[in-house]
């Protein structure tokens, strides 16, 4: 589905990214963990086009796309759920779910958006501005979901969440899975990537220096934590 | 002692009628603002220029009428149309090279516009107004009570009014507004949300365009018809603009007819008065609120 291969990125003389590499299959979820500053969110603005001081080759379902512009690979089916979760302040609840074109045939009616998140209904009118941070997270990522995105790109979606939206979250993400969902997740939080993901890429000033599944994760999970500081 | 009540009368009226004029300047401080809103907003250009397109819009009016007989009505239509072509080419040829630089360089390149639309006009017309008929359906007046006010003005107003309801209505009730909105606030993101924001950019300074071309057209009957005739409206409209907020709708509208009524109640004490009250108001503002009356530091 998404094959990364040499990407690496600069902030004027600063070098964020070296030679980064990796892919996710279709149905699969997997995670990029790593410290703050370790590269994670530069990752994702590359793949979404937000980001232009990069080389590499971003393949996604059989086509480069590092040369097109954002709005063209958001049509091609990346669904972005950006760290700072993007809500436009300006616009309702509503309009927040409908901005983006349905871009596939796994996009979300509002009917299934509102019936699987209450909370966004009873607020429909509301600013987004007017949301608290759980709800504007939920928000986020019911966008991506309503846009029928062929891969989801999370960016640190429990950050700042109380632990029962955590939860649910958590949930969400494994029901999704089941019918098929493809993302890549930005993660700190190593309970909830092991929990929804099949595979961990640990990130490390820019690069890419390990690659874990669920049962590597579990045996060094003290390590793991040390490194990244939490 | 007897000329007392006559004398009050009399300022009523004369309150009255000033109250009418501040309206009908309002209007023109509306839609001019307005447009530069707009603009602002979704370009981060200071649009200098714009009172030469609202010079350029009276002047389409003048030569439709003059060269192909066409009246007031369709010109109403047809000469906001003509300069919004006049404002694409500008925004493909040459705005959309300084993107992303610092924005003073819009500004000078519109103030450098205004100067060569200016002098292009005064080297082909002169500097002498030419006169521009009012609508034969709204010669005369109407008695408003106390005075009698022209048909024509009661209609600038009106119908101004009308046009700054639709254009709010527009952006803050359809889908395309709903895009506009979102690429005023955060163009980046919205492209990564799938929308071709640099399409719409285009479109949306060929419209604030538009507005200040209509606005010329409207004042056509009223004022001379004259190269330099957007030179002075533009600096209101400037501090209009600051005092409503960069970037608000609501507040162009709102700031635009408010500062036209007090300017002409300021007149009726002291004609000089008319303009330092509009950049008293503007320095009040910008000491307490500084983003403006409707505006929003955070959006910026």
């Amino acid at each position: 589905m998404l094959e990364v291969a040499g990407l690496s990125a600069w902030y004027g003389q600063a070098q964020a990214l070296k030679k980064v590499a990796f892919r996710v299959d279709d149905g699969e979820l997997i995670t990029l963990v790593g410290r703050n500053g370790a590269g994670k969110t530069t990752t994702l603005r590359c793949l979404v086009g937000l980001h232009r001081e990069m080389e590499g080759r971003i393949v996604l379902g059989g086509e480069e796309i590092s040369g097109w512009s954002p709005e063209r690979r958001a049509r091609a089916g990346l669904g972005f759920v950006p760290d700072d979760r993007g809500i436009y302040a300006t616009l309702t609840v509503d309009e927040n779910l409908t901005l983006p074109p349905q871009v596939g045939p796994t996009a979300w009616p509002l009917d299934r958006i509102y019936a699987t998140f209450p909370v966004l209904r009873e607020r429909r009118r509301a600013s987004g501005a007017k949301l608290s941070g759980g709800e504007q997270q939920i928000l986020s990522i019911a966008r991506a979901l309503r846009m029928g995105a062929r891969i989801l790109l999370l960016d640190e979606p429990t950050e700042g969440l109380a632990p029962v939206l955590v939860q649910q979250l958590r949930e969400m993400l494994l029901d999704a899975k089941r019918e098929g969902l493809t993302a890549l997740l930005v993660e700190q939080n190593l309970r909830f990537a092991t929990a929804v993901a099949d595979r961990h890429y640990l990130l490390a000033q820019g690069e890419i220096v390990e690659t874990l599944d669920n049962a590597a994760v579990a045996v060094r999970e003290r390590e793991l934590l040390r490194h990244l500081g939490v | 002692m007897r000329r007392g009540p006559r004398r009050t009368s009399m300022d009523l009226g004369y309150a009255t009628l000033q109250v009418f004029n501040g309206l009908v300047n309002g209007a023109f401080y509306a839609l001019l603002s307005l447009g530069l809103a707009v603009i602002f907003g979704m370009l981060r250009v200071v649009n200098f220029a714009h009172g030469a397109f609202y010079m350029l819009g009276a002047f389409a009016a003048y030569l439709l009428q003059l060269e192909l007989g066409i009246g007031f009505w369709p010109a109403l239509v047809l000469a906001p149309a003509a300069v919004a072509l006049v404002g694409i080419a500008v925004e493909r040829l040459l705005l959309r090279r300084l993107y992303g630089l610092d924005p003073l360089y819009g500004f000078l390149l519109t103030f450098g516009l205004t100067l060569l639309i200016q002098d292009g006009m005064r080297v082909r017309f002169g500097l002498q107004g030419q006169p521009y008929a009012t609508p034969t359906e709204l010669g005369g007046s109407l008695s408003l009570g106390a005075i009698a006010y022209p048909a024509y003005r009661l209609f600038v107003i009106a119908f101004s009014l009308a046009v700054c309801v639709a254009v709010w209505y527009a952006i803050e009730r359809t889908r395309l507004g709903m895009v506009v909105r979102a690429s005023i606030e955060r163009r980046d993101l919205t492209r990564a949300f799938g929308i071709s924001v640099d399409r719409w950019v285009t479109g949306t300074f060929a419209f604030g365009i538009a507005l200040a071309g209509l606005a010329g057209v409207l004042a056509a009957p009223m004022r001379n018809v004259s190269p330099t005739m957007g030179a002075e409206p533009v600096i209101l409209t400037f501090a209009v603009v600051v005092i409503g907020g960069m970037g608000s709708i609501a507040g162009a509208v709102v700031a635009g007819f408010a500062v036209g009524v007090l300017a002409s109640l300021g007149a009726i004490v002291n004609p000089a008065l008319e303009n330092i009250l509009v950049f008293a108001l503007m320095a009040v503002v910008l000491l307490v609120r500084p983003a403006g009356l409707f505006g929003s530091l955070e959006a910026r």
